[in-house]
């Protein structure tokens, strides 16, 4: 009988998918796996690599009590194969299928379907670590530099699943996928990553705190909706990749809300009311409210892009085909169908936004990415909080879903961050204000500069309230090896 | 909703294509508009195509030959980031009658056609570089181009997904260049048509889909690098400039009458037919081959392959009602020899050639127009050589036999040339009287003897070269009660009878392609599982799936 809660460790991939019984798919793993370890090593810079780092491991798939802590040196890493626990007579939640008996198999009719959702998904996985590559050399703390770590083996770890599920389910071509995965690579001419926000550069720790807030919580919408997928391995893999994917955006809202707690705290003590006395604020070594909000409009719109065209027939298939949900699909009160049901979205008409009924079915999209702004206005809440609570007068706003977009109705034109149509004049000028300039980008950058002493911060970002593990203020969340 | 679907465009109004010119290579680039569909409902996503877009690449083409005649190598390639062509818009398919959508594969397979003939006919060789998804009739224009280059960004593919994707076939010569130009294995074709999301990188090359697969840093480079070796290797004595095609000149009467310089379409609704007059060249022959360059679109046979190629576009598309296109022509049949003399007299002159290869390519949109076809050759007639061509493109041609009361005219005669035993070969690979003479090849040697001779309805009647030669007495009754039978059948009927009987002899890649292929995706343009309210074509995008009779036919 396989332990399903708790993890195999007697291969050399841990896993709680009995993978020591599973000759097949554990040769292709193992075989894929040099590929794996030759991406990470030419990946991470090598100091990193020799360094210890106080990461936590994923030991079991009981809720309570999943991960263990300890110093790790990342190729060490335990990268795992989990996948949460079976639901017993789970059935398929959504679509054509809906109430039959969820898919323990890959059915052969959405084998392309399925396999597709899965790489995109995996494709997403490897990138951001690629993106974040060189993130350690300007670390603000061990605590940051060890999170940045932290999310970046989970990441990997996220790769594995999806390369375990192509293995296991999509034979010759899953295989193949599953090393192309490996080839692609972020922002690279050769054979960029799949989507657009991928292929970006994540040149400085705010735009990494961005990041991890505003687009993993775009990969937190995908894994829900995959989460309720009737191909019950991809559901079981989500689900447990949703308990890791929680930390990568508590780093990210609380590295905001840091920056910010240390910008607010430096204008009051120079006594700097006016938030937009820039200079000045810039002078005390911290990075400004609205060059803060400037990289915000960025990432969020950004990740926007990601959720695809507002009327989607792939997304509508899918949810027809049962492969891929709604987010909290199982608490919808409908009959989890969508025949004839409509969903409201934006469209372009005669010059103007105007909001539109439409299919539900090919709606998918744009109800998750309306799900996604109301999941992501929250911690913008929390940062306005501490703006108040410092008595400065700011407040972080998202920029209206038209601003900034590459794909969908507002592609090729142009709006301001509350919407409105301008023109190319008034775009250009409004433009400096709205998203991050060159002379922006040099000046965070002037403040990247490595602090690596346990308890010590850059004097831009504020220390957490609490540590990790619940360790003290000094702790030495990465022994560094400096050679 | 345009009133008529106008098939005269140049480009300055194009919408969806755009050329940059290098030298002897031109690249030609896909950026199609979304929002520039022909019909209202559907937008044009992803570079896919409707009528519109084609008719744009159909004058691209055209004006490669005639206005650029120094480019050697044309580079077909996507405007667009990530996609090279979806394909033909699904939406469109999905909403247009069935007769738009036979109409539109039947145009979009003619365009296919003469850019993939440009390397034999005008030493124009197409080059597809594809980079992004290539799906469906995005492949099918990659498959008539006469070399494909795929990037290998590990993503970028070729596919033809139409069958499981939306229970039609590739019907744009895709499944029949995939066999027959690109020699693909029959069991590989079969996965290869299976599977939606193609077939990408090395083993594209390896299944023959592609020609080369180039790593993506390199692409742009690698496609510029063939593009002038090709350029270097092509035997073309290319002339430095061409010549410019002017706008038409048409009006169109509100009868429906159309009339241009040299061509009349008269219409008659009560007997759902229209006649075409081609009129005989109004001066003489130009002297010699600088003359016919000076000269350039008012040329004779260059305005008259125009203006007839655009009549017979008009009446397929905006005509669905007339079923039957009577042609007589009137003219002086010794100037139409002169003209074509001086063609055939020049025919390494690059102009001159490309008049004749675009009078092959106009004959050739007669043979496969679904419409019954007749010809009259009445006193005045100038059906000589290039022209007589048409007589043995029809269904059946009817001959003025002696004098005729009232009427002065010279007495109908037919003059055979050069041009009717070789130029111009029909889909099948034959010449139009070998094709028509299939059982009994010695007359067509008969017949090449009488060349130059003006063949009297007696004579031509003997040689086999008209149906029916009929004298002042009989005339206009055989004839009105051909039209009035012709009209009463069923258009379905004489749709399949007439195809079947134009095109007998050898098959080839072409009448496969307007044969088979096209017939069977007619064929399954009918079905319920395809267009049925509940079939894939009318639930694409909706999210469910079509649903199917499982019964096989
Ligand atoms: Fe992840
Ligand atoms: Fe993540």
């Amino acid at each position: 009988m396989l332990d399903l809660i708790n993890v195999s460790y007697d291969t050399q991939i841990p896993n709680n998918v009995g993978l020591s019984s599973d000759k097949r798919v554990l040769k292709a793993l193992e075989k894929w796996h040099p590929g794996y370890i030759n991406w990470w090593n030419d990946l991470i810079p090598d100091n990193f690599q020799q360094s210890l780092v106080y990461l936590r491991t994923a030991v079991s798939v009981d809720p309570k009590g999943w991960a263990k802590f300890d110093y790790v040196k990342m190729p060490e890493y335990r990268w795992g194969v989990l996948l949460a626990p079976q639901v017993e007579d789970r059935t398929i939640p959504c679509g054509e299928h809906a109430g039959e008996a969820a898919w323990q198999e890959v059915p052969g009719e959405y084998r392309a379907m399925l396999r597709r959702l899965i790489v995109i998904q995996g494709d997403t996985e490897p990138a951001s670590v690629e993106q974040q590559r060189f993130l350690g050399k300007t670390a603000p703390s061990l605590y940051d530099l060890r999170n940045l770590f932290q999310v970046n083996v989970e990441e990997g770890r996220h790769l594995w699943a999806m390369v375990y599920l192509l293995h296991k389910y999509f034979g010759r071509d899953g295989r193949e996928e599953a090393d192309d995965l490996l080839r692609r690579s972020s922002g690279s001419e050769e054979a960029p990553r799949m989507l657009g926000a991928f292929n970006e550069e994540t040149p400085d720790w705010l735009s990494f705190f961005m990041f991890t807030y505003f687009t993993d919580r775009d990969g937190k919408m995908q894994l829900e909706s995959l989460a309720q997928s009737g191909f019950d391995p991809l559901s079981r893999t989500c689900r447990f990749m949703l308990t890791e994917e929680a930390h990568h955006m508590f780093v990210g809202e609380t590295g905001v809300g840091r920056t910010i707690q240390a910008t607010c705290e430096a204008m009051v003590k120079a006594g700097i009311e006016d938030p937009y006395d820039t200079d000045a604020i810039r002078a005390l070594g911290v990075i400004d409210l609205p060059t803060i909000q400037k990289k915000l409009n960025l990432h969020y719109t950004l990740s926007l892009d990601l959720f695809g065209q507002e009327v989607s027939t792939n997304a509508a298939n899918a949810f027809n085909a049962g492969i891929k949900g709604r987010y909290m699909e199982s608490r919808i009160d409908d009959d989890h169908k969508l025949h004839g049901d409509t969903y409201e979205v934006w469209d372009f008409e005669d010059g103007k936004l105007v909001r539109k009924e439409v299919p539900a079915l090919t709606a998918i999209n744009m109800r998750l990415r309306d799900d996604y702004t109301r999941d992501a206005s929250g911690g913008v809440g929390r940062w306005n909080k501490i703006i108040e609570k410092t008595g400065i007068d700011f407040q972080m706003k998202l920029p209206h879903e038209s601003f900034n977009r590459k794909i969908g109705v507002f592609a090729d034109k142009l709006f301001d961050p509350d919407g409105k149509l301008l023109t190319g004049a008034e775009y250009d000028a409004g433009m400096p204000d709205w998203l991050p300039t060159h002379a922006d980008g040099d000046f965070i950058q002037s403040l990247m500069v490595p602090v690596y002493e346990p308890g010590q911060y850059a004097s831009w970002i504020a220390p957490p309230k609490v540590g990790i593990d619940n360790k003290p203020g000094d702790f030495e969340y990465v022994k560094l090896h400096m050679a | 909703m345009p009133d008529i679907i106008d098939f005269r465009t140049d480009p300055s109004h194009y919408r969806h294509w755009r050329v940059e010119y290098d030298g002897d290579i031109a690249n030609l680039y896909m950026d199609v508009d979304e929002d520039g569909g022909l019909f209202d409902g559907y937008q044009l996503k992803l570079n896919s195509y409707d009528l519109g877009v084609d008719i744009e690449l159909a004058d691209v083409v055209q004006r490669m030959r005639f206005e650029h005649p120094e480019v050697k190598v044309v580079v077909m390639q996507s405007g667009k980031d990530n996609v090279f062509c979806a394909g033909a818009n699904i939406r469109m398919l999905g909403g247009a009658a069935h007769a738009h959508k036979v109409n539109f594969c039947k145009f979009t397979n003619e365009t296919r056609n003469t850019f993939e003939a440009a390397e034999a006919d005008s030493g124009q060789k197409y080059i597809a570089a594809v980079k992004g998804a290539c799906a469906g009739g995005g492949y099918e224009l990659a498959l008539a181009c006469n070399h494909i280059m795929l990037t290998d960004d590990s993503s970028s593919s070729v596919a033809l997904p139409e069958v499981p994707l939306l229970a039609v076939l590739p019907g744009t010569g895709g499944l029949t260049r995939v066999t027959d130009k690109r020699k693909v294995r029959r069991d590989l074709a079969d996965v290869f048509c299976s599977i939606e999301e193609g077939v990408k990188g090395k083993r594209a090359t390896e299944w023959r889909l592609v020609d080369e697969v180039v790593p993506n840093s390199k692409f742009a480079d690698a496609v510029q690098a063939r593009a002038k070796e090709f350029a270097a290797a092509s035997p073309k004595n290319a002339p430095e400039k061409g010549i410019a095609l002017d706008p038409l000149n048409r009006t169109i009467g509100e009868d429906g009458s159309v009339t241009y310089s040299l061509v009349e379409v008269a219409v008659e609704r009560d007997g759902r037919r229209a006649t075409i007059t081609l009129h005989g060249p109004d001066g003489d022959a130009p002297a010699d081959a600088a003359a016919l360059t000076a000269l350039g679109d008012r040329s004779y046979f260059l305005r008259l392959a125009r203006e007839l190629d655009d009549a017979i576009l008009h009446l397929r598309l905006n005509e669905m009602e007339l079923g039957l296109l009577a042609f007589r022509s009137q003219g002086d049949a010794a100037k139409v020899l002169a003209e074509e003399k001086l063609l055939f007299d020049n025919a390494d002159h690059w102009l001159a050639n490309e008049i004749l290869q675009y009078w092959k390519r106009v004959m050739k949109r007669i043979d496969v127009t679904s419409r019954s076809l007749v010809a009259f050759v009445e006193n005045g007639s100038c059906f000589a050589g290039m022209l007589a061509e048409v007589l043995f493109a029809v269904d059946r041609t009817y001959m003025m036999e002696g004098d005729f009361e009232g009427d002065n005219r010279p007495v109908a005669s037919i003059t055979l040339s050069q041009a009717n035993f070789g130029p111009f070969p029909m889909a099948n690979d034959l010449t139009r009287l070998e094709t028509r003479f299939l059982g009994e090849p010695e007359r067509v040697e008969a017949a090449k003897e009488q060349i130059g001779e003006a063949l009297e309805a007696f004579d031509a009647n003997e040689l086999g070269l008209v149906t029916y030669a009929f004298d002042d007495v009989d005339w206009e009754d055989e004839v009105r009660i051909f039209l009035e039978e012709r009209a009463s059948f069923s258009p379905d009927a004489l749709t399949g009878m007439e195809a079947n009987l134009r095109f007998a002899g050898p098959e080839t890649m072409e009448t496969r392609i307007f044969g088979r292929l096209t017939a069977w995706q007619n064929w399954i343009f009918q079905r319920p599982n395809a267009v049925g309210e509940d079939g894939a074509l009318q639930r694409y995008g909706t999210g469910v799936r079509g649903q199917y009779n499982m019964q096989r036919v």
